[in-house]
């Protein structure tokens, strides 16, 4: 019978999707039970949200001021104390999971398993590897935790018309002082979340220049779209990191994905490869995107691009 | 700081593109271009940078594999790293037992920093940073961009997935690099002579006495599954109509 502990994964007042998400994952395993512990400064707001998620049994909020903000050298021992009662413990595969998590699995002394895509038994899973050119099926001990990532761009969220216990609970593992948060300068965006929007328009070096990806984000706010790029359009510096899609930036599933001016290298395509339609707009016919490409459009991208923005009406 | 020690992972090469072996056991790697894992090449070059600039008197890179690691320890050293550690193993090794190898010799060399890559490109597996941290019992800093020494004490940019974090964090620590850290340099052939003068001590793996770890069986490799087939349009009233037909606008 496999006990599930998931880390909520939050700004403090906001549950991040990314949990519904790893919850989801966490229920396909059969007759699992589910917790989600909150662990913040004040956990309540984000508590009830957690509690809201179908198959959450009990949402542990865990209230300290040294949660205010997730640092996992802090978190990681708070959830090692909670990690006896538990089979499996999970967390997204976003950059608050890929911190935290393997820092709980080396206190645990066991290895993690990282970007689970797919459940086959209650120590079974597949994960890829090589930028998503293949597919690892990995087999845990079964006779120790699992802890794991989970790989949100493979799962839909679970709903939330749930109503579980909340149970404040008191952590007392030793919290180190040597790692301070300072400040975060978040991405200054009105536009929908990249890892959540169910619409995407990304940019790639064809753009050409950062004032040239005015027409993407002119094209993502007709669509309601959020604004993502390639590694080429990071690298050369038309864009933020955070909005890196691919192995090295973020993986992502929205509904409708529009690759403007990108090749479609191959760690382009991992990031991408659950999005539902994939549409391709580039000006070379041979580029590697139109392979994956459920809509493909050859031509000019600074005709074409504007072009759909002004169709759109 | 005395010493920084960087680690190097040999992986195939960021442009080849693999192939599952036909029996599904693992990856083809028979005559495939390998190279330095390339966020451990830019872990080095911030190392280098450091000595540059005068903060620490040393740079060790370190590699964990097969004798062949050795080229890679010596591209390391012909990019300006002092000496170069291979623990040595023909046995594949996994994340938590690199972590505790690197332990031992974290705890043998007492570096003011370990700097390693956010991920290894072929395993995908982005743990052994804040593994190392965690037996250390240290500060980690992942994902880091930009990196500020300020004596007992770093200040690290991380590139989180909301933006940039800036955290603190008090010496000796963990950093794991992102791309935007830094551009690794080109190594030049008189380098290349030179590092192969420069010290590389072997250490057997079995020799550090690390705890083995509990394994993960790796039951099977396969290809991912294909995406259908598209279509092409020939304009963009083509793409709204193919839109419209899939239920999109």
């Amino acid at each position: 019978m496999s006990k599930i502990l998931i880390i909520a994964e939050h700004d403090g007042q906001t549950l991040n999707p990314s949990t519904a998400k790893t919850v989801a994952c966490a229920a396909e395993i059969d007759g699992a039970t589910i917790d989600v512990v909150v662990l913040a400064e004040s956990p309540g707001d984000v508590a009830a949200q957690a509690a809201k998620l179908d198959s959450v049994a009990r949402v542990l909020a865990v209230e300290n001021v040294a949660n205010t903000n997730a640092l996992a050298a802090v978190i990681a021992p708070q959830v090692v104390a909670l990690a006896d009662e538990y089979t499996h413990v999970f967390g997204p595969s976003t950059t608050f999971g890929k911190d935290l998590m393997p820092r709980i699995a080396a206190l645990i002394g066991v290895n993690q398993i990282s970007d689970i895509m797919s459940v086959h038994g209650s120590h079974t899973f597949k994960r890829p590897i090589y930028a998503g050119n293949v597919v690892l099926t990995v087999e845990a001990p079964a006779d120790l935790p699992v802890i794991a990532t989970v790989r949100i761009a493979s799962y839909q969220s679970v709903g939330s018309s749930n109503s579980a216990d909340i149970e404040g609970v008191s952590c007392t593992a030793e919290l180190p002082s040597h790692t301070r948060y300072v400040g975060l300068q978040a991405g200054s965006s009105d536009r929908p979340d990249l890892q959540s929007a169910a619409k995407v328009v990304s940019g790639g070096r064809a753009l050409g220049s950062a004032e040239n990806f005015d027409i993407i984000y002119a094209l993502a706010d007709k669509l309601g779209a959020g604004v993502g790029a390639s590694r080429a359009a990071v690298d050369a510096g038309y864009v933020p990191n955070e909005m890196q899609v691919g192995q090295t930036g973020k993986i992502i599933a929205p509904d409708l994905y529009l690759a403007i001016g990108i090749s479609g290298a191959i760690q382009h395509l991992t990031g991408i490869k659950d999005a539902g339609t994939i549409v391709a707009i580039n000006k070379d016919s041979e580029a590697p995107i139109f392979e994956v490409a459920d809509i493909g459009l050859v031509g000019d991208l600074f005709k074409l691009v504007p072009e759909l923005t002004e169709s759109l009406g | 700081m005395d010493k920084i020690l960087v680690g190097l992972k040999r992986v195939v090469d960021y442009n080849v593109r693999v192939r599952v072996k036909s029996d599904g056991t693992g990856v083809e790697t028979d005559g495939v271009k390998m190279s330095i894992n390339p966020f451990d090449e830019i872990a080095l070059e911030e190392a280098l940078r450091i000595k540059e600039r005068g903060e620490a008197s040393e740079v060790i890179v370190v590699s964990i594999g097969r004798e062949d690691a050795q080229q890679q320890l010596r591209t390391g050293l012909a990019m300006g790293a002092d000496r170069a550690i291979l623990v040595q193993t023909d046995q594949t090794t996994d994340a938590l037992g690199r972590a505790r190898a690197l332990l031992e010799i974290v705890n043998r060399e007492s570096p003011g920093l370990v700097i390693l890559g956010k991920q290894a490109i072929d395993d995908d597996n982005s743990q052994t940073g804040p593994m190392l941290a965690a037996l250390w019992e240290r500060p980690q800093a992942t994902f880091a961009s930009k990196l500020e020494l300020n004596g007992d004490t770093a200040r690290v940019t991380r590139e989180v997935d909301v933006g940039l974090e800036t955290i603190d964090i008090d010496l000796p620590a963990v950093i794991t690099t992102d791309l935007r850290l830094n551009e690794p340099r080109y190594v030049k052939l008189p380098d290349i002579m030179k590092a192969k003068k420069k010290p590389l001590d072997v250490i057997p793996f079995g020799d550090l006495g690390v705890e083995a770890s509990p394994p993960l069986v790796e039951a099977s490799f396969e290809p991912p599954a294909e995406r259908e087939k598209g279509i092409m349009v020939d304009d963009v009233a083509g793409l709204i109509t193919a839109l419209k037909n899939k239920g999109l606008l």
